[in-house]
């Protein structure tokens, strides 16, 4: 196709002359994936807990040190007076107050069972969720030590009967939230990209007028959609590649542990359906404007309802149809199970008969809404 | 003798909505002529060239160029014109010779044609010490001048040129005049729209679009004689008076 080389060739030197989008398409994503893992995490450090001890006891001051030493908590402060922690709260120095009654230590000598409070300030709904629930496996924890404690002092009379759970986290061993997520982000960025330019490009011939010039010509629709495509096709794989090797297994340290080709393979498909996304985008867009709040509307979307941050199970039924038809989660999946699981060709074949169908019909569509004759 | 037509337009109509743009209109077009549009702002003359360019579809009327139907053919017909709009389309991020090359390119020219063409060109429009420079840092003049040559580089039958010397200095117009003079002798044809009253004498035929119709078509001079006039300016006068619809 002599017609496709033109093109190209044109393509890429109005990219690599462009010094604001050329630094944007490289730097920008690698930027981001270093910044964004760190607030992607979802473990809850640093949770501000006011205690309240009316008690003043050994076993209070052991279960105070407990709770400081697990390392999410920090203590606000240390006081006997529910009011004041409360106006902490109010003032969100404070996320928890543990009030601790009078006579805890003798009321747990005495009747082993003695009740204390848990306030929980959920503003943060995710910080207080997880906040109460460290802290009630602290107090479990510290219960099971008194019990014990308490047992041996009566020569081990009643033996303990109680089922410990063990857990053992599979393909990601120390629930490394990094592992997890920064495969996914770069899913994200590459997204991001690939709309973005791959939408605005069009738009802006038409916005310059050159695209008329293009139209008068007799060249093929397809062939003009094939020359806007690939370039970026071919940036969409260099930007995952720099992030993938350089970033996610050069910085992150994250081993792929499937097929680096099957994944390879997978982005390549994965870009054709983006970029079909972008260019439908462009073909219905008059100015750049249009073109970067549609394509922004769609790619929120896209990331949000991508199973990235928060399983698609979860999702109420209709929510769950949504990110069925969004082919970010698709990839997202697909990125998780090879890098993370190692999943072979048939443990996705699914996904990219999927894709496949999303790359037809989104490029053909494109195709067909992209007029010469207005 | 029959003139050869390679335009030839009847009834041709565009309608935008409940407006009118272009109303009917009958023409043909001969070749080797300077074809000249004329008409006031809104009068509706890029909307009828962009709909012979296959740029618009017509509403109703038919139309044949340069052979071929503009309904059916409409992607035979692009090959065998050129096209040089009101905005400046070509790409001001590319040197005037990449501009050359990628538009000679599409139209399907070979290798070696290409490079000839290229040469030839940037000669003949003087401009060698430029032929590495972004088209943007381009005065206007020579934009337009380039934007012509690069229209007629694949030798198309017509080319059609929508105000091309707009907002440019007499000495460049005269210039891009005798680049027009040299596409006829090359055997194409020039369908030119234009303001200027000195470039509608340049033409050998002259229509004149008031309000979507054709109010008059003839030679400068017949025009001239028909008003009892001096000048193409009074004839414009004469005529874009009657118009009813507001320019724009």
């Amino acid at each position: 196709m002599r017609t496709l080389r033109f093109l190209l060739v044109k393509e890429f030197k109005q990219i690599f002359r462009n010094r604001t989008l050329l630094p944007m398409i490289f730097l920008m994503p690698l930027i981001q994936l270093l910044i964004l893992p760190l607030a992607a995490d979802y473990e809850i450090k640093n949770i501000n807990v006011y205690v309240v001890d009316h008690d003043k006891s050994t076993f209070s001051r052991d279960l105070i040190s407990m709770i400081i030493s697990s390392g999410y908590f920090k203590l606000v402060d240390y006081d006997s007076s529910y009011k004041r922690a409360l106006s902490e709260v109010e003032r969100n120095k404070a996320d928890l107050i543990l009030e601790i009654p009078n006579d805890f230590e003798r009321n747990l000598n005495r009747d082993r069972v003695q009740k204390v409070f848990i306030a929980i300030n959920a503003i943060n709904g995710t910080k207080a969720g997880l906040g109460g629930s460290y802290l009630s496996t602290i107090l479990k924890e510290f219960n099971k030590n008194i019990v014990m404690e308490l047992d041996h002092s009566f020569d081990g009379k009643k033996a303990l009967k109680r089922i410990d759970v063990v857990n053992s986290n599979w393909f990601n061993p120390y629930l490394d939230y990094k592992t997890f997520m920064v495969p996914a982000i770069l899913v994200i960025l590459v997204t991001m990209i690939g709309a973005y330019m791959c939408s605005l490009n069009i738009v802006k011939e038409k916005e310059i007028g050159t695209i008329e010039q293009i139209n008068v010509t007799p060249i093929k629709k397809h062939v003009y959609v094939l020359g806007k495509l690939i370039p970026f096709w071919i940036i969409g794989m260099g930007v995952f590649s720099i992030g993938f090797f350089v970033i996610s297994w050069g910085v992150y340290g994250i081993v792929p542990i499937g097929n680096i080709l099957l994944l390879y393979g997978y982005l390549a498909l994965y870009l054709v359906a983006l970029l079909g996304f972008g260019l439908l985008v462009s073909t219905y867009a008059e100015n750049q404007q249009q073109a970067m709040s549609v394509a922004f509307f769609f790619v929120m979307i896209f990331i949000l309802m991508s199973g990235l941050f928060t399983p698609i199970e979860s999702m109420p039924e209709w929510a769950k149809w949504i990110a069925k038809g969004n082919p970010v989660t698709y990839f997202i999946e697909v990125m998780r199970m090879v890098v993370l699981k190692g999943s072979g060709y048939r443990h996705i074949q699914n996904h990219f008969l999927i894709m496949m169908g999303f790359a037809v019909v989104l490029n053909f569509w494109a195709i067909a809404n992209y007029r010469k004759t207005s | 003798m029959e003139k050869e037509k390679v335009i030839s337009v009847s009834g041709l109509t565009k309608k935008f909505g409940d407006f009118t743009a272009v109303n009917g209109i009958t023409f043909d077009v001969y070749k080797g002529e300077i074809f000249g549009f004329l008409g006031a702002n809104g009068a509706g003359k890029t909307t009828a060239m962009r709909m012979l360019c296959g740029l618009l579809s017509p509403t109703s009327g038919d139309a044949t160029v340069a052979g071929f139907d503009l309904y059916k053919q409409t992607e035979k017909i692009k090959t065998k014109i050129g096209y040089m709009s009101q905005k400046f389309s070509l790409y001001e991020d590319l040197t005037v010779k990449e501009n050359i090359t990628f538009y000679g390119g599409i139209y399907g020219l070979g290798n070696r044609e290409l490079k000839f063409q290229s040469k030839r060109l940037i000669e003949s429009l003087g401009l060698q010490s430029e032929a590495n420079q972004l088209v943007g840092s381009l005065p206007l003049g020579w934009k337009q001048k380039l934007a012509f040559s690069v229209a007629v580089i694949h030798k198309p039958s017509i080319v059609f040129l929508d105000e091309p010397t707009g907002g440019v200095d007499p000495i460049t117009r005269r210039q891009f005049w005798d680049l027009i003079y040299e596409a006829v002798k090359n055997d194409i044809t020039v369908f030119v729209t234009t303001h200027y009253m000195d470039e509608a004498e340049y033409c050998n035929r002259i229509s004149m679009m008031v309000d979507g119709d054709i109010a008059a078509l003839d030679s400068p001079s017949n025009l001239k004689q028909g008003h009892g006039v001096d000048s193409m300016d009074e004839v414009f006068y004469n005529l874009a008076r009657t118009a009813k619809r507001k320019s724009d």
